[in-house]
C-alpha cells in the first residue's frame, strides 16, 4: 500500500506524507489483527514443547488432577503427541473414594482408557450420562450463580477425561452444547427447575443428534443398497452397523464383507452382530483388501469426524480402503451425524492424532512374545495409531441426517448449523 | 461419596487361642505395633478419610484407655460396639449398620496386613460395573517353626477353590472344600459361557471386599446369611449364572411382586439403576466384548458380575493363626518405615542387636545380650546375659539373666526366670517360668495353674503337677 502511495502522487506534498503514514500504521494493526485471529495451537498436540507441558502441569495442578505420564519411547514424527500406557492407569496417582471428581466421572476415564467404552457415539452417550449423574448431584454453593460456578465444577473433569484418553470430536461438541445450555440458565431460575431443565436438555440432544439422527441416516442409506449388493465395511461403526441391520430388515438382499485391521481387531464384534441377525458375511483382514475388491459393489464408511475442509477423520485404515476402493472404481459411502461435525482443518494424519498403548502391538503365539523386549533394542520403535484422514476426492458421498452431500459440502453444514446455534 | 470402608474387628481369633484369650485379637502386637493399625494404615495411605470400625466394647475400652494401644492413625474412626456373646458373623455386623452405609462399601478384616494396590480391587470394581470385587493372594509357605508344635506339622486345612475365566480376573466358581461332597461340580451354564476355566487351590483370600449398596440392603432383608466369606460370596458367585438375572423379561414382572419375599427378585431391582436406558445405548454402541468365540453380547447380558484381583507379588497375610503370627512379624517391619530400635528404649553398648529385630518403647536391654530376628515389645526389661533367637517377646515381659529363648512367643506381661532355657515354646501372658527350667516345644497358659516349673523339669516329662494328668498331641496341658 505504501508503495503504490509512493508511485501515485507525484510530487512530494503534505499528502504524500500523511498518506504514507497512514499506510504505514495500517499495516501495523493489520499485523496485529492477524496475530489475534489465528488460533493457538491446542496443547495436545505440542507434548515435544516443554513450556507447554509445564503450563499443562500447572493446570492440573489447580484443578487437583495427577498429571500421567507418557510411556514409551515415541517415533520421532509423532513426538509431539501423548502415548500412555495402560497398565499404568490415572487412578493409582489417585485417592480411592475419589473426593475431587465425581466417582461417575472416575469410572467413565477408567472405561476409556481400557477400551470398555470405545467408538465415537458410544463415548459421547457415556459422557452425557456421566454428566446428568454430576448434574443431579450438584448443590449450589452460597453466594454462587449455577449457570458459572457449574461451568467450572465441569472443567477439572473435562481435564481428567482428557488425561485418560484424549477427547474425540464428538465429545467436544457434545460438551459445548452443554457448556452452552448452562451459561444460559436465567439467573433467577431455582435450582431444582435448572437442573431438571438440563437433564431434559441432555436427553433430548441425545434423542435428536444421535438416535434419530441414527434412522434418518439409515432412511437414506437404505435407498442406496440394491437388491443383490456387496457391500464392504470396515472396523466396527456403530451407525453402519445400524444400517445394515435395519436395510436386512427390510428385505433387501445383500452381503457383507467385513474388513479388520490389527491391534484392535474391532471387525470381529461387527461381524458378530451381523452375523447374529442373520446376514451373510465375510470376514478378510486389510492385508487382502485387493483381493477381496473386485466382488464389492459398495463401501461403506463410518467416521469419527468430519473436517472443515471436507477431510473424513476416521480409524486408522480408512483411507487406504478408500484409495483401493477408487483405483477399482468402486463407491465410497461415507455415514455420519451432523454432531460430528468438527471446525478443525487438517490434510494429513500427522499434525493431530491419538497414539495408543504400543504394547498392543505385541502378540503372544504359543508362549511366545517375540517383542517383548522392544524397549531395550535402541532402535526400535512401536507406533499404534488411532485415526487417519481420507482426503474428499475419495468419497463420493457422505450421508448425514441432514440428507446426503458431497464432502465438499461440509463446510455450507458447519455455517448452517452455527447460523441455527 | 464413593465408597465407605468398614472394619470388622470383632472376630475372636479362635484359631489363636493361645495368643487371644487375654489379648482381643485386633489388639495383638505385630511388630510392636497393634494388628487393627496395619488394615487401618492401608486405607489411610490410599486416601480415606473415615472408617467404620466394628468391633468389641473390651476393644474399645483398650483403645479409649490404655496407652499402649495407640493408634496413630488421621482417620475418623467410628466405632460400632457389638455384645461378644452375640455370634455374630460379618455379614450379620455388616447388617447391623445398614443405616450408616450410604454408598458401595470396601469391607476389611482386621487381620490383614499387606501392601497390596487398593487401586486394582477397585478398579475392576468401577469399570465393569461390578457386584462384588475382591482381593486374593498367592500363598507363600510358612517357613518358621511354630512353637508347640512338634516339627512342621501340615495343618489339614480346607481347600478353596477358586474358579477364575482366562483373563484372570472374572471370578466363575468358588467353593470350599467342606461344602463338597465327592467332587467339584460345575453347572452346565457355566461353562457354556465360559469354556476355558482355570480353577486355583492355592490362594490366600484377604478378606477384603468391595460390595455394592445394593447388597447390603439385600442382606438387611434376607437374615439368613450370616458370613460374608463362607455364605454371601459363593451365593453372589453362583447368581452370576442364575437364570433370573439374566433373562430382561423377569425385571418387569418382578416389578409387580415386589411384596412377595422372594430373594432373587430383591437383589435383580436394587442392581438396577436410574438411566438404563442410557447405558444399555452405550453399551450397544460400544464395540467392546469381554469374551469373543460365542454369539452374546458383552458380559453374556448378566447383570450381576463378580471379579477378584490376584496378587502375584507382595505381602498378604491374614493373621488368624499362630504360624501367620509369626511370619507377619518377620515381614511386618518391612510395611512401615520406623527405625528399628525405637528412640525412648534404654540399650546398652555391648549388647548384639541384628538388624532384623525390632526393639519398643521404653524397652530396657542389658548387657552382654544378643537379639537375633526378633521382637521386643514395649516395656520389656531383658537383663544381662540373655540371648534371644527367632523369638517374639510381647510388652512388659521382664526376662532375667542368662536365659536363653529360641523360637518362642512369650506373651505380654510374663516373667521368665533366670538361666531358663526355653525353646520353641509359647508362654502365655502373665506366666512365670522358674529360674533354670528347660521347656521345649510346648504351649503354656492359664488356666492351668501349675504351670510354674520346677528346676530341671522339662514339661513334658513330669506332669505331676498338673490337675489333669495326660498331655494331648500338642504338647499342651489343658486344664
Amino acid at each position: 500500500g505504501t508503495s503504490v502511495v509512493v508511485y501515485m502522487v507525484p510530487q512530494y506534498s503534505s499528502i504524500h506524507i500523511a498518506a504514507v503514514v497512514v499506510s504505514m500504521f495500517s499495516t501495523i494493526i493489520c499485523g496485529f489483527l492477524f496475530l489475534l485471529v489465528v488460533k493457538r495451537l491446542p496443547e495436545h498436540v505440542q507434548v515435544d514443547d516443554p513450556a507447554v507441558v509445564k503450563r499443562l502441569a500447572k493446570k492440573l495442578e489447580r484443578q487437583q488432577i495427577p498429571l500421567r505420564s507418557d510411556y514409551g519411547y515415541k517415533v520421532s514424527l509423532f513426538s509431539h503427541l501423548h502415548q500412555y500406557s495402560r497398565k499404568a492407569p490415572l487412578t493409582q496417582l489417585l485417592s480411592i473414594p475419589s473426593t475431587v471428581i465425581h466417582p461417575s466421572i472416575v469410572r467413565l476415564g477408567l472405561q476409556y482408557s481400557q477400551g470398555i467404552v470405545a467408538g465415537s457415539n458410544a463415548r459421547s452417550v457415556a459422557l452425557l450420562h456421566a454428566f446428568k449423574q454430576v448434574i443431579r448431584d450438584y448443590t449450589t454453593p452460597p453466594n454462587e450463580e449455577l449457570s458459572r460456578d457449574l461451568v467450572n465444577k465441569l472443567k477439572p473433569y473435562i481435564s481428567f477425561l482428557n488425561q485418560c484418553r484424549p477427547l474425540s470430536a464428538s465429545m467436544g461438541n457434545a460438551i459445548k452444547y452443554i457448556k452452552k445450555e448452562i451459561s444460559n440458565i436465567p439467573s433467577q431460575c431455582k435450582e431444582e427447575e435448572a437442573k431438571t431443565k438440563l437433564l431434559t436438555c441432555i436427553d433430548r440432544y441425545i434423542e435428536e443428534k444421535i438416535v434419530l439422527a441414527a434412522k434418518a441416516i439409515s432412511k437414506y442409506a437404505i435407498e442406496k443398497i440394491s437388491d443383490g449388493d456387496v457391500i464392504l465395511v470396515y472396523g466396527y461403526s456403530s451407525l453402519v452397523n445400524n444400517i445394515l441391520c435395519e436395510a436386512f430388515e427390510k428385505s433387501r438382499k445383500f452381503r457383507v464383507i467385513v474388513v479388520d485391521s490389527r491391534p484392535r481387531l474391532e471387525g470381529r464384534e461387527a461381524l458378530r452382530r451381523l452375523v447374529q441377525r442373520g446376514i451373510s458375511c465375510t470376514y478378510v483382514l486389510i492385508s487382502a483388501l485387493s483381493y477381496i475388491l473386485p466382488e464389492v459393489s459398495k463401501v461403506f464408511l463410518g467416521a469419527h469426524a468430519l473436517l472443515a475442509n471436507g477431510y473424513v477423520m476416521s480409524r486408522v485404515g480408512t483411507s487406504q480402503i478408500a484409495l483401493v476402493a477408487r483405483t477399482y472404481n468402486v463407491p465410497v459411502l461415507v455415514c455420519c451425524e451432523t454432531y460430528k461435525f468438527c471446525e478443525r482443518v487438517q490434510t494429513d494424519s500427522f499434525v493431530s492424532n491419538e497414539l495408543d498403548d504400543p504394547d498392543d502391538l505385541m502378540v503372544t503365539r504359543k508362549g511366545k512374545t517375540q517383542l517383548e523386549n522392544w524397549q531395550d533394542v535402541s532402535s526400535l520403535g512401536l507406533l499404534n495409531l488411532v485415526y487417519d484422514v481420507t482426503p474428499p476426492d475419495f468419497v463420493d458421498l457422505v450421508i448425514t441426517d441432514l440428507g446426503m452431500i458431497p464432502c465438499t459440502s461440509v463446510p455450507v453444514v458447519l455455517r448452517v448449523k452455527n447460523l441455527d446455534q | 461419596m464413593e465408597l465407605q470402608a468398614v472394619l470388622m474387628a470383632a472376630g475372636g481369633g479362635s484359631r489363636m487361642m493361645d495368643l487371644t484369650y487375654n489379648t482381643p485379637k485386633p489388639l495383638l502386637p505385630v511388630g510392636n505395633k497393634p494388628l487393627i493399625w496395619y488394615p487401618l494404615n492401608l486405607l489411610e495411605r490410599v486416601g480415606f478419610e473415615e472408617v467404620i470400625v466394628i468391633t468389641t466394647k473390651e476393644v474399645q475400652k483398650m483403645i479409649s484407655t490404655d496407652p499402649k494401644v495407640k493408634l496413630d492413625v488421621k482417620m475418623k474412626l467410628d466405632l460400632v460396639c457389638i455384645q461378644e456373646d452375640a455370634d455374630m458373623g460379618t455379614a450379620d455386623a455388616l447388617r447391623h449398620i445398614q443405616q450408616k452405609v450410604k454408598t458401595d462399601v470396601l469391607v476389611v478384616s482386621c487381620d490383614l496386613i499387606t501392601d497390596a494396590a487398593l487401586h486394582e480391587v477397585v478398579d475392576l470394581f468401577r469399570a465393569h460395573n461390578a457386584t462384588l470385587s475382591m482381593l486374593m493372594s498367592k500363598a507363600h509357605e510358612f517357613t518358621e517353626t511354630v512353637p508347640g508344635q512338634k516339627g512342621k506339622k501340615k495343618t489339614g486345612e480346607q481347600r478353596d477353590f477358586v474358579g477364575v475365566d482366562g483373563t484372570g480376573k472374572r471370578l466363575l466358581f468358588m467353593a470350599n472344600e467342606a461344602d463338597l461332597d465327592e467332587g467339584v461340580v460345575i453347572r452346565k451354564s457355566i461353562m457354556r459361557k465360559h469354556p476355558r476355566m482355570h480353577i486355583k487351590t492355592g490362594l490366600v483370600d484377604a478378606h477384603l471386599y468391595c460390595l455394592k449398596k445394593s447388597v447390603v440392603d439385600f442382606l438387611a432383608d434376607n437374615k439368613s446369611i450370616s458370613s460374608i466369606r463362607g455364605e454371601l460370596v459363593p451365593y453372589l458367585v453362583r447368581k452370576q449364572f442364575s437364570k433370573s438375572t439374566n433373562s430382561p423379561k423377569v425385571i418387569d414382572e418382578t416389578h409387580q411382586n415386589l411384596k412377595k419375599n422372594d430373594s432373587n427378585v430383591n437383589l435383580e431391582i436394587q442392581i438396577s439403576s436410574r438411566d438404563e436406558e442410557l447405558l444399555h445405548l452405550t453399551q450397544e454402541r460400544s464395540c467392546w466384548n469381554d469374551h469373543r468365540g460365542d454369539m452374546s453380547d458383552a458380559y453374556h447380558g448378566g447383570r450381576l458380575r463378580c471379579y477378584v484381583h490376584i496378587m502375584d507379588e507382595g505381602i498378604c497375610y491374614r493373621v488368624n493363626t499362630l504360624a501367620a503370627y509369626i511370619e507377619a512379624n518377620r515381614l511386618a517391619p518391612k510395611l512401615f518405615d520406623e527405625p528399628a530400635v525405637h528412640p525412648s528404649a534404654v540399650v546398652s553398648e555391648r549388647c548384639l542387636i541384628g538388624a532384623d529385630s525390632i526393639i519398643g518403647a521404653s524397652c530396657q536391654i542389658s548387657d552382654k545380650t544378643s537379639i537375633k530376628r526378633s521382637t521386643i515389645g514395649v516395656s520389656t526389661t531383658v537383663r544381662e546375659k540373655v540371648k534371644v533367637t527367632n523369638s517374639i517377646i510381647m510388652h512388659g515381659v521382664t526376662i532375667e539373666e542368662g536365659c536363653n529363648i529360641q523360637g518362642s512367643v512369650i506373651c505380654s506381661n510374663a516373667v521368665i526366670g533366670r538361666g531358663a532355657d526355653i525353646k520353641y515354646c509359647l508362654v502365655g501372658s502373665a506366666q512365670r517360668i522358674e529360674p533354670d527350667a528347660l521347656p521345649f516345644e510346648t504351649l503354656l497358659r492359664p488356666p492351668c495353674l501349675r504351670s510354674t516349673l520346677t528346676p530341671t523339669s522339662t514339661h513334658r516329662s513330669t506332669h505331676t503337677q498338673c490337675l489333669f494328668k495326660q498331655l494331648n498331641r500338642n504338647n499342651t496341658c489343658l486344664c
